[in-house]
């Protein structure tokens, strides 16, 4: 009988297991001959308004540097407070606020900055949506920060300080030297993770479809045009959307991997 | 005697009840000497309150005296009175420890025991390498890694990385050095390595060291404090603890029949 509920047990597991890698497999393959089939190299070399895609990735990337810069040093400072220095029930409330961050809906984040940001300065810019994109970062980095942190055994905190080391100069020089490949994987994760984003950017940056630097006007980014794209009744501009889908997994796809990579070789 | 202890209770945080009461010992000069007793005894709270590592954590209290043998006025300093950050690193320069897991730091080998060197405030370059070599001599570890100072310490084995650990924490010339277990995670050959270690350095440092190997005591420390449940039972010549206790409670715990 037990032999019975094992096998049952086994068989539906493996076969969720199978349905879910199976609508996965079924994405990236219709991804793959979708986007392949119009994915031509010019894309990288002509702005969307001559039907590529090249000011649409420079501008996604700048939001989302511009996102990194902020929100990565101010994640990983607060993530360093909470773990070395938060005590009680003030750093305890930190920790929850910035883990329900975490599962906030992006499209909130979105209206959020929409009302801070957009209708005051009177328009959608790039810099509402690398605000927009930080924030969706943060709790991220935080989270990160201090997981990571929390794996350091308190012993090498403790030999630091039995050297006669300060508290910071511990911190600066043994702990976070001891955990940083697991925070440098969480933040090119987190990249990974805010780099598709298409919620945060919808009615904060928008789109453009030239080329442009000016982070105080509507600024080109890639997942928003892939939303207008696919709109679009033209054929050609719905097999644009699926080159720029393609596209963007693969850039999703590298950046996980390296994060990956990192990792495995750090554990051998 | 380079360290006396006072009346010394200590309580944790918020605990209601001391873990260390009223406790009088001494420390003796370029000697060892062993604190015995079953696990949650206090032996390591005791030993841990010597450079106050408790102070890591907030919320801890001190009663009675420490005093530390100031070697440049003669005088004992009680360093329970330590209040400002310079004394702080003052005190565990002068006083170093080493923990029952090694820790070394996530750097090369050479930069390991640079490190105590530069918070030391040394800053001439030959003189760091100088004295990175003569502590890895005296940490018996210089023949093993002398080609490869500058690779991750982290690939040391666990009981080279201990001797990296004791050289690290001679390197800032201490007076006194605490080990708390410091060979109970390692393997015979390389915890009779450690031993062999202790006894050669005592003729620079005095050394103050929690183990629950009692031949280890008897074999290495010329005195022994046994305590039990936050007492000192009894300290005395280890000779006289392992042969000749006084107390009912040493003999029990020397003999086998509890602990």
């Amino acid at each position: 009988m037990r032999l019975l509920i094992n096998k049952i047990i086994l068989a539906l597991s493996t076969l969720s297991a199978l349905i879910g890698l199976g609508f996965l497999g079924w994405i990236l393959i219709t991804l793959f001959i979708k986007g392949l089939g119009s994915f031509h190299f010019s894309l990288f070399l002509n702005d969307l308004i001559d039907g590529g895609l090249r000011n649409l990735i420079i501008g996604q990337f700048i939001m989302a540097g511009i996102a990194g810069l902020v929100g990565i040093p101010l994640g990983m400072v607060a993530g360093i407070y909470l773990r070395e220095y938060g005590r009680g029930r003030y750093a305890n409330t930190i920790r929850n606020l910035s883990d329900i961050m975490m599962s906030a809906p992006s499209i909130v984040i979105g209206a959020f900055v929409y009302a801070i940001i957009v209708i005051p300065t009177g328009g959608t810019s790039g810099f509402a949506g690398a605000v927009s994109l930080a924030i969706m970062m943060l709790p991220i980095v935080i989270n990160t920060t201090d997981n990571m942190l929390s794996l350091v055994p308190k012993e090498l905190r403790e030999a630091g300080i039995a050297l006669g080391a300060s508290k910071y100069k511990v911190i600066i020089d043994i702990v976070i030297r001891a955990a940083k490949v697991g925070i440098m994987t969480g933040i090119l994760l987190a990249f990974a993770r805010i780099i598709g984003e298409t919620a945060p950017l919808l009615f904060t940056s928008e789109t453009s479809n030239y080329f442009t630097m000016d982070l105080t006007q509507s600024f080109p980014s890639l997942t928003v045009s892939i939303y207008d794209l696919a709109n679009e009744p033209e054929e050609s501009s719905r097999d644009l959307a699926w080159a720029a889908s393609f596209i963007l997994t693969v850039l999703v796809l590298c950046i996980n991997l390296t994060g990956r990579f990192i990792t495995r070789n750090k554990n051998k | 005697m380079v360290m006396s202890i006072e009346k010394f209770s200590f309580t944790y945080a918020g605990a209601s009840a001391p873990s260390l009461k009223n406790i009088n010992m001494e420390i003796a000069k370029n000697k060892i000497t062993s604190l015995i007793g079953p696990s949650g005894c206090g032996k390591s709270t005791l030993l841990r309150s010597m450079n106050r590592i408790h102070d890591l954590y907030p919320g801890n209290k001190y009663d009675g005296k420490i005093k530390l043998l100031n070697e440049d006025s003669g005088k004992m300093e009680n360093i329970l009175d330590i209040k400002k950050e310079n004394d702080f690193i003052n005190l565990r320069q002068k006083v170093g420890m080493i923990f029952q897991k090694p820790t070394p730091f996530p750097m090369s080998i050479f930069d390991n025991i640079a490190y105590g060197l530069k918070i030391a405030g040394i800053k001439n370059k030959t003189e760091i390498a100088d004295r990175v070599e003569q502590a890895l001599k005296d940490g018996a570890l210089y023949k093993e890694v002398h080609d490869r100072l500058n690779k991750s310490a982290m690939g040391l084995s666990g009981g080279q990385q201990q001797r990296l650990c004791i050289a690290r924490a001679v390197a800032v010339k201490p007076e006194i050095l605490l080990f708390d277990e410091p060979t109970s995670a390692l393997d015979p050959i390389s915890t009779a390595a450690i031993e062999e270690l202790i006894v050669e350095l005592k003729k620079d440092v005095s050394i103050a060291i929690v183990t629950h190997n009692m031949q280890q005591a008897s074999r290495i420390s010329v005195y022994t404090a046994f305590m039990y449940l936050g007492d000192l039972v009894e300290f005395d010549k280890t000779e006289n603890i392992f042969l000749n206790p006084k107390e009912k409670q040493t003999e029990d715990y020397i003999t086998g029949r509890f602990g």
